[in-house]
Order: C-alpha cells, then structure tokens, then sequence
C-alpha cells in the first residue's frame, strides 16, 4: 500500500496546494468521475508570456499564471490536482501540458513507464497508480478539467489574435 | 422481515415437484438425466430447516470455486461485493456447460433433435425460475439480457403504446398531466427509464423522498400517488441501505388510484423467499447474476392480461405472427418480448441456479445472511468515526450495509480493504441521487450472500481500523 499512497501524496492530500477558487480566471469547468461521483471544478487564468517579462518566451506563447479549484474526492485525485498547480503555475502552456502528457502516460502504463521526475516533480510519486487501473481516472481528474479549461481558454484567446486581448473576468467569487 | 419477504417456509416439497415435473427429464428426453437439478452437489444438511451452521456453509463455499482464490499478493478472497454480482456455483457452471456441449441450438426454431432438446432447457428454466419466485404461469416471465432491460422493456412498451393505434394498447397511452411516481432511492436503472419514458410522453415524474432514517417517507402517500398517477416503480429492497420497502402499502395505494406497479426486486430475490404474485405487483424485474446465475440474463415478471396488451420493445425475428411485407402482426407472450434467439445457456444457468438456492432453501439463506448483517452492524458501528447509511438494525432490512469514515474517502477506504483481499464496492452504487440526498459523494458498502461468513465480517472490519489508521482518522 505505501507503494501506491508515498508520503508525498498524503502529504498533499492533507495540505492540498493552491485550493480555492480565485479570480481572475479565463475558463471554468466542472468535471465528473461518473463512477464513483468525485467532483472538481476548476479554473485556469493564462497571460500572453511577454506579460511576464520573460524575454526568451515567444511572444505568442501563453503562460499559466493561475489554477485555482475545489473538489470533492480521495487522496489520488486530491493530491493529484494539488500536485498539478505546483507544476503549472507559473510556467508556459506548452510546458505544463508536455508535463500532462508524461504524467498521463506514467499512470495509465499499467507499471511500464516509470517516469521522469525531472519532468514530474512531485507527480513522479503516483507511479503506483498505474498498478490500479480503477484509481487511474481519480488521478487524472483534475488534469483532465485542466486541459480542458486551458483548451477553451487557448481556444477564446486565439480568437481574438489580432484584436486586442479582452481582459480577464473579475468577478467577485461568492 | 416484513411479512412480504417472509412468506412462508418454502412449501420446498412442493416447489420441487413442480420442478421436477415440468423439467425436460421428466418428459420426452429419456437418453439422459438433463435436469440440472439433478447435478446439485449434496445438500447442506440444514436444507429448508430455516438455519445454516457453520458446517454448512463451509460445504456451500466448497460448491464456489472462485472462492479458493487469492488476490493481493496471496491473501484470501473476502467477496463482500454480491449485491453488485454473486459468485456462480460448480452446478451452475456444469449446467452451462452441459447444455453447451451436448443440446445447443436455436431454442423455438427448427425442428431436428437439438432443437427440441434446447427448446425444452430453456422453457424448464423459466418453468423453475417462475415456480422460484411464486409464479404459477410460466409464460408471465420474460427472458431479458438483464433487470435493467427488463425495466425498459416496460418502459418502452408503454411509450410505444402511446404512438399505438391498437385498441388494447390505449390503456398505457402517458401524457401532458400524467404522472410517473418512482422513489430516491432508486438505482439508476429503475429511475432513468422512468425520466425518459417522461421526457417522451410530456408525463411528469414525481418521487418519494427518503427520510433521515433511511426509509421511504410515505406521508404523503395519498398526495404522491394520485389520480393522475400511471405508474409507480419502486425497489424492493435498496441495493445501498439495505432498506426493505412496504410493498403492500405502495400497492395498495397504486391500485386504489389504477396506477400500474413495477417492482425492482434485484436485491431481494436473490437473499430471501420471494412471492411476486402474493406481493400483488404488476411487474417486477431481477437479474440473474445477482442470484449465483450468468451475466448477460435477466428475468421481467409481467401480469399475462398486461402482457398480453402491451406492445412489442424489441422486434425482429422470433416475436412475430405474421409478417407481411409492410407490416406484421405479434406473437403471444413472453415470445413477443424475446425477439432474436435468446442467452440460451444463461438461462439454462439461472435455472441451476434457482435450483441451487431452493436446495439450500431460501428461508435458510436469508436467516443466514441477516446473521451477518446484525454482527456486521454491531462491530462497524463500534468503530469510532464510522457512519453506518442506513437502518441501524434488522427490522425491514437486508444486507446491503454501507457506511462513510470520517476523514478517509471511500475510495481510499477501499483500497486498503482490497490490499487485505476484503473485495467490496466504492462510490454511489448507481443510486446518486440517493447519495445526494445524504451529502456524500461515495460510501463503502460490504453486501452479502449465502457463501459469506463471520469471520469475513472480522476481516472487513479489521481492514477498516487499517484504513483509518494509514489515513491518521479515528
């Protein structure tokens, strides 16, 4: 069992990472595990990368600049989101989905792909999951409202290309 | 018990003479005993004596193969997971496979040997399937692909019927102003087909809330069934509180109004004596592979008048009269309701199947298995933080017992249980609006059957202690 629950996703499921909801935010989704009812709703706030001054970024490139949620479910898909803000935020889309890209592969490779943890950081701990294939849709829950919310939000902001980039909702959150 | 489930002991000799008697060996197949019956391993000593010792059910779990198994890294198998499926029987397996080896064919078509031969195993299974559950017309039983087409077989029909221009299918036209009554507690199979049949017909849906003490509030009962009410659908006993619901009373005030009743009795045919026509139901579904049977067979009980009016779910080739280019008439039932050839050999097991629990005596099974739930309420409900969802003790209750632990999710609950070999379900059990209603997103829920013993209660709960443990709660 302490294969499959290392300290570090314990550590985050007991002090999850960058919980909330915040504005401003692009994109909000909700997302479901149909079979056993966990729930996310989570939010992505992107920037155009020259917003963060960072010369070396191309200009067209977007930067994660927040990923915000609160969900409802168990230490994997808890700790999994918590793990996923650590790793988004703050760095380029392109980035951190290449990183969604690895760490999907890890937990669905039913033990064959161990893992780079210079990519996963933190992640490189739920190599377990991929021995249990019913937990691997708990720790791709939040991945997955992630790449869906920063979809629609890469989508919405490449429609307005040319014209000047709207700015982000500021709602008040309730 | 309620007096529904506890009918009567069995009248076993009488069931099996039945059986016995209208079972193809009994008739024209001389060559070979074909009876599956007649495959049953020893019976139990304790047979229809109302109680199991512990001998017996150690020569019941000798019959299961499966349950030598480990899981885990060589832990013992604790299967506590039979309200979602039970385990199959050496006679069950045999029946299938004697049936496959030595009578397959087309069942109602041709007319070589085989044939004949698959004919006959198939209808003695809905013979000893209807005598099982206190059904005297065989032909009143439905082969399904499971309980969940047997519901919207029902459900379908009755659209059906109101697109139907035949004078007999007028009486199940729904519309603007009609009302479909169906209760919180439903699994998702006796509640979607009732959304959708109301979607199709402009019927309203309307339901019975569950109390806090995990029961149908039936206070408003002569509000919720009224005059515009077409149709109650209930379950029998729910598959996550373990709650047995007052049949009676919801018939009662289903007839009072002409309202037609649809019983979801998957979890109670399997665990207890079951008489759908002394329950006074329209119709009732259960599946086979909640009672020791295959995958892939489930039975609908329907009234033969109602039956007989409804128009066809499912069409093609076998559910015919006659068939003219553009148009075509329908077969009597159940063969109106069985289009294609059918699980042949699935029905062949669930007849063995029956055979099995009659044999081992179905009074016995549910003593039995109230047992275990009583002791596995006593010892979860000692565990401190741990929330049992449903009625606390035996009264009006099986055993289905589902519970929450403070500060440990389901899931996580359920895996630690699983690394100990003890195999239960997670999550809301097809009954999410019912987990809604309690506000939780998923619980853990232990269910048991007639192989399951005390001291796999005392593995469940010792792996309980374990989860809360590794997670630091309780």
């Amino acid at each position: 069992m302490e294969k499959l629950y290392q300290e570090i996703i314990l550590d985050h499921y007991r002090t999850p990472h960058h919980q909330g909801l915040r504005a401003p935010f692009d994109a909000e989704v909700h997302h479901v595990n149909p079979t056993c009812g966990d729930e996310i709703t989570l939010r992505v706030k992107l920037v155009p990368a020259e917003q963060t001054g960072d010369e070396a970024t191309q200009s067209d490139d977007l930067m994660v600049a927040d990923v915000s949620y609160e969900s409802l479910g168990c230490s994997i898909s808890q700790a999994s989101t918590s793990v996923l803000t650590d790793l988004a935020i703050g760095h380029s889309l392109a980035d951190v989905l290449m990183t969604l890209d690895e760490f999907t592969a890890m937990v669905t490779s039913r033990g064959t792909i161990t893992g780079d943890e210079d990519v996963l950081g933190d992640g490189i701990a739920f190599v377990g999951v991929s021995k249990y294939p019913a937990r691997v849709k708990c720790a791709l829950l939040g991945w997955m409202a992630f790449k869906d919310a920063a979809a629609q939000t890469a989508a919405a902001m490449q429609a307005t290309t040319a014209a000047e980039y709207a700015p982000a909702r500021q709602e008040s959150i309730g | 018990m309620t007096d529904q489930l506890a009918t009567d002991q069995l009248a076993t000799d009488q069931l099996e003479a039945h059986a016995l008697s209208t079972g193809p060996g009994a008739g024209d197949l001389p060559e070979e005993p074909v009876v599956p019956a007649a495959q049953l391993s020893p019976a139990p000593e304790a047979a229809g004596t109302g109680t199991l010792s512990s001998v017996d059910v150690e020569r019941i779990r000798a019959d299961f193969p499966i349950l030598e198994r480990t899981v885990r890294d060589g832990k013992p198998l604790v299967y506590l997971d039979s309200g979602a499926t039970s385990q199959r029987p050496v006679p069950v397996i045999d029946a299938e496979q004697e049936y496959v080896t030595g009578h397959n064919a087309a069942v109602h078509r041709g007319a070589h040997q085989l044939a004949e031969e698959a004919t006959d195993f198939y209808e003695s299974s809905r013979e000893r399937i209807a005598a099982f559950v206190r059904v005297g017309r065989a032909d009143e039983l439905v082969f399904t692909k499971n309980a969940t087409e047997a519901i919207n077989l029902v459900a379908y029909s009755l659209s059906n019927a109101t697109f139907s221009t035949e004078p007999a299918a007028q009486r199940f036209r729904l519309g603007p102003g009609d009302e479909v009554v169906v209760t919180e507690m439903e699994h998702h199979a006796n509640l979607i087909p009732w959304q959708e049949l109301c979607r199709r017909t402009g019927a309203t849906l309307r339901w019975f809330p569950v109390t806090d003490d995990f029961r149908l509030d039936l206070s408003t009962i002569d509000e919720i069934i009224n005059p515009r009410t077409k149709l109650v659908a209930f379950t029998h006993q729910s598959n996550v509180l373990g709650t047995i619901n007052p049949v009676a009373e919801l018939v009662d005030a289903a007839q009072r109004v002409g309202a037609l009743t649809v019983l979801d009795a998957c979890q109670s045919v399997p665990h207890s004596p079951v008489d759908l026509i002394g329950l006074g139901v329209d119709f009732a579904a259960f599946s086979g592979h909640k009672m020791l049977g295959p995958s892939g067979v489930g039975v609908l009980y329907g009234r033969y008048d109602l039956l007989e009016a409804m128009p066809p779910f499912l069409t093609g080739g076998s559910m015919i009269e006659q068939v003219f280019i553009d148009r075509a008439t329908y077969a009597a039932p159940p063969a109106r309701f069985e289009a294609g050839v059918p699980m042949t050999s699935q029905a062949v097991g669930l007849g063995a199947a029956v055979d099995y629990l009659r044999q081992v005596g179905m009074t016995a099974v549910a003593d039995h298995e109230a047992t275990l739930t009583g002791y596995a309420l006593q010892e979860l409900s000692a565990i401190s933080g741990l929330r049992i969802i449903g009625p606390s003790d035996l009264v009006d209750r099986g055993g289905a017992v589902s519970f929450v632990v403070d500060g440990v999710h389901a899931h996580d609950v359920g895996q630690i249980l699983d690394d100990a070999g003890v195999q239960v379900r997670v999550g809301h059990h097809c009954a999410w609006p019912l987990h809604r209603r309690f506000g939780i997103a998923a619980t853990v829920r232990a269910s048991f059957a007639l192989y399951n013993t005390v001291d796999e209660i005392d593995a469940l709960v010792a792996a309980v202690r374990d989860s809360q443990r590794f997670f630091g709660a309780g």
